[in-house]
């Protein structure tokens, strides 16, 4: 069973008198321990499909399955759920809370998910650990580097051991050696047996992953295997955490 | 569990908030903090005048009832004209009743007159002159402070003696104790056989202390040979009151010779009739007062509403940060929910902190005290308030859309 299942998806905006099909009739799966890229152009649609497969949206016709429930049908806390649960987000702005430390940051899910207090700060501090962060517990986002605040944010991500990694532009506000630390990280996340999606414009980065899936206007344009030759090298893990 | 941690998570962000933003949650604030102690003051001046009123009426005796010609309060115009002609209580019917009342703890008939008191060159003008009997010591409660009162042997024979209050005892006795001396009560002369303590004044008008009390039939004699009665009742049991009261109806008709299913020619009162008149008016007062404190509390509502509204607004990214990670609608709710509250509450400590002194300085004037459910009340009402303004903008904010809360910049 594929843990993300989309069947015939459709996803149509209504703005003012116009009528917008961000997704168009799109049918993919992903297994478990996938590294999946997705492409394409901006108003490719692949925001939209994002935001459905993280369950921040619903679509307006066609399933989604996601590890086998169908998620399509599912109301506002019930998909809150399914977020805190299943899907973890790395965004392009990191959207951590600046008035919180990394720790409160990072234990947000884990409240959310009504773990209690010494427990959820164990884990927290756990996750902090392991994006090598250990030491930069107590720090607010502005005291912390782009590259530091990116890892914060996957820590929160991982934090309540989600089904999907889910990274919108990842390095977008990041320079490429910071990027590359990041991507560094995902490299071996991936290798740990996490799903991880990406979302990308940049080639660069989407060859770090083991598929890139391609949209345009709406629909998947393609979809294709990396043999490992040709896939990025990470960067060496000597560097990765806790530069 | 899981509502506790998001509650707790609730406190921390508002308290948070709050410290973020000090100048708008002091303003915010401040709306909140005039409602509260115009609403607190309010609410304490009412209770203050209702307690000196009940300490003032507590004079009459809760378990005493005054049997007289007419109603102590006549409501109509039609209840004077049915009253007016009835006989007065004579002290035939006085004595008639104490016989054959015998439920009674005492009786005590009474009468008075106003009149001038005078010792040696010093003169009170106008002092409250009281004919009764020694059984008045029981029925209403008076304390002698010095000496005694007088006996039934000088009640019955109408001895020139007198007790009296305290303010006349201060007025006319400089030096020296009043005991065994001569006071001239109108034209006669009296001797003073005992001092009252002191008793405060009734409903703030009238002193307590400024009468002296005489024989009944010394008073017929020098004063007012046919007098309006007021016959005093002290009952044996406070519970059984209504009962009493019957008994003292029952007795009274037999007196005044009614026929059966004649109307009552006399009238029982009791302390209560002073009280239900009272708590008729002060609770229009109250509920007049309270409407336009209110008011003001009304406004300040509108003030944290504004205030919340902007913080969602403020906070719409944060809500979408929020809402990814799992926040259900409910968590968001409260959040917001809390911070109101958490506005208004402070207000309302603050407010009881403001109005506290102001109500030490009030109780110079009148018994005003800041009683422990006033200051519930007021922090449950700012509590309330909180809540209340704090909702609409809560559930816009708990029904806000994640994608389109995390787009906001």
């Amino acid at each position: 069973m594929p843990l993300i299942r989309l069947e015939n998806l459709s996803r149509i905006y209504q703005m003012g008198a116009e009528t917008i099909h961000a997704l168009r009739d799109t049918s993919l799966s992903v297994e478990r321990g996938e590294y999946v890229a997705m492409m394409g152009p901006s108003g490719s649609g692949k925001s939209t499909l994002m935001n459905v497969i993280g369950c921040l949206d619903t679509p307006t016709s066609g399933r989604y399955f996601l590890n086998g429930t169908d998620v399509s049908e599912m109301d506002d806390n019930q998909l809150a759920e399914v977020r805190n649960k299943e899907i973890g987000f790395v965004f392009q702005t990191f959207n951590l809370l600046s008035r919180a430390s990394a720790l409160r940051n990072v234990e947000l899910p884990l409240i959310y998910a009504g773990i209690d207090a010494t427990e959820r700060r164990q884990i927290a501090l756990e996750a902090l650990a392991s994006v090598g962060l250990a030491d930069r517990v107590q720090h607010k986002p502005n005291e912390l580097s782009g590259g530091q605040r990116q890892r914060v944010a996957v820590a929160r991500a991982l934090v309540n051991k989600p089904s999907i990694l889910l990274a919108d532009e990842p390095t977008g506000n990041l320079d490429t050696k910071t990027g590359d630390e990041i991507m560094a990280l995902f490299e071996i996340l991936a290798q740990r047996g996490n799903t991880i999606l990406l979302v990308t414009h940049e080639e660069d980065i989407a060859r770090h992953a083991r598929r890139i899936i391609r949209l345009r206007d709406g629909c998947v344009a393609g979809d294709e295997q990396m043999p490992p030759g040709e896939r990025r090298r990470p960067a060496p893990p000597t560097t990765a955490p806790g530069a | 569990m899981r509502f506790f941690s998001e509650l707790r998570e609730g406190l921390w962000i508002a308290w948070d908030a709050v410290r973020a933003n000090k100048m708008r949650s002091i303003l915010a604030t401040l709306g909140i903090v005039i409602g509260v102690v115009t609403v607190t003051l309010m609410g304490t001046a009412i209770d203050g005048l209702k307690r000196a009123f009940v300490k003032s009426v507590s004079a009459l005796g809760a378990d005493v009832l005054y049997v007289t010609r007419r109603d102590w309060f006549l409501h109509t115009y039609q209840d004077w004209m049915k009253t007016r002609n009835r006989r007065r209580i004579t002290l035939e019917d006085a004595r008639l009743f104490t016989r054959l009342c015998n439920s009674a703890r005492a009786v005590a008939p009474m009468a008075d007159v106003g009149a001038p008191v005078k010792y040696k060159s010093r003169e009170s003008s106008e002092v409250r002159v009281v004919g009764t009997t020694e059984e008045f010591q029981y029925t209403s409660g008076i304390n002698v402070a010095l000496g005694r009162f007088f006996s039934p042997g000088e009640a019955e024979g109408g001895r020139p003696v007198c007790v009296i209050g305290a303010a006349v005892a201060t007025n006319l006795f400089t030096q020296g104790s009043p005991l065994g001396e001569q006071i001239r009560i109108g034209s006669g002369a009296y001797e003073v056989v005992g001092v009252l303590e002191s008793q405060g004044s009734f409903l703030g008008m009238m002193s307590l202390d400024n009468q002296v009390f005489i024989p009944l039939q010394r008073l017929m004699q020098d004063f007012w040979n046919t007098p309006n009665l007021t016959i005093q009742v002290k009952v044996r049991d406070i519970e059984n009151i209504e009962d009493a009261k019957e008994e003292v109806r029952g007795v009274m008709r037999r007196v005044r010779h009614v026929a059966p299913g004649d109307p009552d020619d006399f009238a029982i009162n009791q302390q209560e009739q002073f009280l239900t008149m009272f708590n008729r008016v002060v609770g229009v007062i109250a509920s007049i007062g309270l409407f336009i404190t209110g008011l003001s509390l009304f406004v300040g509502g509108i003030g944290v509403m504004n205030i919340m509204f902007v913080s969602v607004a403020e906070r719409t990214r944060e809500i979408g940060i929020r809402k990814a990670i799992g926040a259900k609608r409910r968590a968001i709710l409260l959040q917001f929910l809390i911070e109101a509250a958490t506005i208004c509450l402070l207000g309302g400590v603050i407010a009881l902190g403001i109005a506290y002194p102001i109500t030490l300085a009030m109780e110079q004037f009148f018994p005003a005290k800041l009683s422990l459910p006033v200051a519930g009340l007021a922090l449950g009402v700012s509590l309330l308030t909180g809540v209340v303004a704090g909702f609409v903008p809560a559930w816009r904010a708990a029904r806000m859309n994640p994608v389109d809360a995390l787009r906001n910049e």
